[in-house]
């Protein structure tokens, strides 16, 4: 037996936690890409980019007149006004977690308070980029840490459904407006050797999605547009896959109907995703266009997470 | 009349010093009380800076399991711990068996006058309690007329706040039958305390708290609507995560597998109760409301009111579904009626009252007045319905002026306050920045009323760090400490 509200305040602390952890991927690839192609005070383009990725670029520049790597940094960390950043994340996360303490076990408890009560302590000396790698190693952390106690500990009811959910649904999400970001230079095209731009590029989503060593594991090949796509949507094995989320979510609705007795309508929209996907190739993909692709499937992720909410009663 | 230099939990006073408080180690001859040998030797073996790293592995659990209490204002500032002492107090066999008699006997008594003024008022027909006294009473709740409670009881789940101004001498100061709190810092003080003194508890024989929330549990599924096959489904009523007792709701719904809801969880159709599931509507049997009267339901009470459920009110009236505790307990609990509980004891039970009220001038006698007015310095002026230490008066620690218009404020409204002598709560060594030192405490132990009348041993002991300070409460600097009744 769980409320409605539960199940939603559930979905919604594993996606921002999620969040959160993607966040300071992206933050970690867009630093290394600015420390070699922008002069400090100056604008980055792959900055900018970023944040389009995440739909807050508009609010940064109302705050901010350059997207150089300071500015950008406290608005994806600290500043709340910005939904997406990082403190926003661990704040909605903790707040859901207090809410529902009684669904959560004392090791998840403790994880997500104990993580937000250091990240509130800390009061990093903003004058410089060099607190930047190691608060954002300490964010992964949080994450892997919460990742763990929920894994280790909480029952395989209900609830653990409703955050696995919320978890893949967000990780599709951000693998896809990553790819996005950046499709145009996936594009196949007349001379499959990159330049030396490309290559920065390419390395820039493999890390943004915690890919780049495991790319090479996968492909035994130098980077390739065409097997980064192929990577990141259509391989099982993938963790951060598009593929890989959506087969997540398939069984994790499979696993709620043993407590709803049937399939709801959020199987309908994941197996209209999944449909996109399980017997495509990427051949078939830039034929359709990578961006049209990629902007159906966010598409229909948003509207997995409506059914999901109509169809297990969250209010 | 008495001259004793006490108040009430709720007073920031300097106390007068013309009589030594009651210290519950030390006799006046520098001897340990016979409770505290052990207790006492093992302080003496602990250097100052043990006992600080003690405090602060209590604090870091605390603030770890999130066991805060909300400020309302800044950020970040919003969840504050309430100190917590790491030494001790304790409580003798023999003294608790007292106490619990003397808590029993009231919480009896007070049900049955609940019972009775919400049907036949026979304690008014007799002339013992003023009819207005009631009928009047902002807490009497006249939409409960004629309504029979399960077994007949209004409040389950009490609070009573007790202080000690000598070894045999305990006074009741306020019987809390609404919705009190505080029990989740008994049981977690306790939690900590066998984390940080583990040999003390091999010593001495400690009697457990740990099974408040299974009697609990008990307690509420005993007051369920009769004919319900399965076994009953149990929430926790709160209104929500900014109340300042949020983390005990949680807490208590957590330990006795319950529901935590907020008003908006539930629905009434037809009036049965619902919880808003994932798999639809599910019925509620019983439900531990944590949210004052007023609020619970806007159709019967408060319109306004965002915090409770439509139509809770007819289903409780229509047997439907249990409120813990009863609306209109209150009025047994208000300031004014207080007076009367020796009376209300005497009246069901035909018994003497155990445990003492805090002698109470009425200020509608006139000679009583008289003597309130010349004697303002010494005594404690309380507003009948005021509570939280709201419209009150400590004339020892009061300035001339304050005095001067309570003086003012009593002589126009005689009937709306009480006025009691000020007492001096007894004191507990407590560990504080210059080293161990006494300190004011009092204690509110929590009964439990089903089936059975279940007292937990001790409860929370509320202590005043300042030193001289009366003040216990948490809003104002108050800690806790953990309570041991030792086992015979």
């Amino acid at each position: 037996m769980m409320l409605g509200r539960t199940g939603r305040n559930l979905f919604w602390l594993s996606r921002y936690i999620e969040r959160a952890e993607n966040v300071a991927r992206l933050i970690e690839a867009g630093y290394r890409m600015a420390l070699m192609n922008a002069q400090a005070g100056t604008s980055s383009e792959d900055l900018v980019s970023m944040m389009q990725a995440l739909s807050v670029e508009a609010l940064f520049f109302e705050k901010f007149e350059m997207a150089d790597l300071r500015a950008v940094a406290q608005f994806m960390i600290f500043d709340e006004d910005n939904p997406s950043s990082i403190k926003s994340c661990l704040r909605h996360a903790r707040t859901n977690a207090r809410t529902e303490r009684t669904a959560l076990t004392t090791d998840m408890w403790e994880s997500i308070n104990g993580s937000w009560l250091e990240f509130i302590q800390m009061r990093p000396n903003q004058s410089s980029e060099k607190y930047l790698p190691d608060l954002l190693t300490w964010v992964k952390k949080a994450s892997h840490q919460w990742r763990g106690a929920l894994l280790g500990t909480v029952l395989r009811s209900e609830g653990f459904a409703y955050g696995q959910l919320g978890n893949f649904v967000e990780r599709a999400d951000n693998t896809a407006r990553i790819l996005d970001m950046k499709y145009y230079v996936l594009l196949p095209r007349a001379t499959m050797v990159g330049g030396e731009l490309d290559i920065q590029q390419w390395a820039l989503i493999l890390r943004a999605t915690s890919a780049y060593r495991s790319y090479r594991h996968v492909y035994h090949d130098r980077f390739k547009a065409w097997n980064i796509a192929d990577y990141l949507i259509l391989r099982p094995e993938m963790p951060r896959s598009l593929i890989f989320c959506t087969r997540w979510v398939q069984e994790t609705l499979d696993m709620l109907t043993s407590f709803h007795g049937g399939r709801s309508k959020a199987h309908e929209v994941a197996d209209e995703m999944s449909a996109m996907l399980e017997g495509s190739d990427m051949d078939q993909i830039f034929r359709t266009g990578l961006h049209e692709f990629l902007t159906e499937f966010i598409g229909r992720n948003y509207a997995l997470t409506e059914a999901i909410g109509e169809s297990y009663g969250f209010y | 009349m008495h001259h004793l230099n006490v108040s009430s939990s709720e007073q920031g006073v300097p106390l007068p010093r013309d009589t030594e408080p009651f210290n519950e180690m030390l006799n006046a001859d520098g001897s340990v009380r016979e409770p505290y040998l052990v207790l006492s030797e093992w302080i003496g073996s602990q250097p100052l800076p043990a006992l600080k790293t003690m405090t602060i592995e209590a604090e870091n659990l605390f603030r770890r399991l999130g066991i805060t209490f909300a400020v309302y204002g800044s950020s970040e500032a919003t969840e504050r711990l309430i100190p917590f002492d790491v030494i001790p107090r304790v409580i003798s066999a023999a003294e608790w068996r007292r106490l619990s008699k003397g808590i029993e006997q009231r919480v009896r008594a007070i049900n049955a006058f609940l019972y009775d003024i919400y049907h036949r008022q026979e304690i008014i027909r007799a002339g013992r309690i003023p009819a207005e006294l009631i009928l009047q009473n902002e807490a009497f709740c006249p939409q409960m007329m004629g309504h029979d409670p399960v077994r007949g009881i209004y409040s389950h789940i009490i609070g009573v706040d007790i202080v000690r101004v000598g070894p045999d001498d305990f006074y009741v100061l306020e019987d809390n039958l609404r919705t009190p709190s505080g029990v989740s810092y008994m049981l977690e003080d306790r939690e900590a305390m066998m984390n940080l003194a583990p040999d003390l508890f091999r010593q001495l024989r400690v009697a457990p708290v740990e099974t408040y929330p299974e009697n609990l549990r008990r307690t509420l599924e005993s007051v369920a609507p009769a004919g319900r096959e399965r076994s009953p489904a149990i929430a926790v009523l709160t209104p929500g995560i900014h109340n300042s007792a949020y983390f005990e709701h949680s807490f208590l719904a957590d330990q006795m597998g319950a529901q935590l809801c907020e008003g908006t969880d539930l629905i009434v159709d037809d009036g049965i109760v619902y919880m808003r599931t994932t798999q639809g509507p599910q019925r509620v049997d019983v439900i531990y409301r944590r949210i004052d009267d007023d609020y619970l339901d806007p159709l019967t009470f408060k319109p306004e009111s965002l915090l409770g459920v439509p139509g809770l009110f007819d289903a409780y009236r229509a047997g439907n579904v249990t409120l813990v505790n009863a609306p209109g307990t209150g009025i047994a609990d208000d300031k004014a009626v207080y007076t009367y509980v020796p009376q209300i004891i005497e009246f069901y039970l035909g018994e003497r009252p155990i445990l003492n009220n805090v002698p109470t001038y009425n200020c509608t006698k006139e000679d009583e007045r008289a003597y309130v007015l010349e004697h303002l310095d010494e005594l404690v002026v309380k507003e009948v319905h005021g509570s939280g230490g709201y419209g009150m008066m400590v004339g020892p620690a009061a300035s001339k002026k304050m005095r001067k218009d309570f003086a003012e404020r009593i002589k126009a409204r005689p009937g709306n306050y009480i006025v009691q002598p000020t007492l001096a709560l007894s004191t507990c060594p407590t560990f504080v920045k210059s080293g161990i030192a006494p300190r004011h405490v009092d204690l509110r132990p929590f009964v439990l009323v089903g089936d059975l009348i279940r007292i937990t041993p001790g409860g929370l002991t509320r202590v005043a760090l300042k030193s001289g300070s009366l003040v216990v409460n948490s809003s104002q600097g108050g800690g806790t400490k953990d309570t041991w009744v030792l086992e015979d």
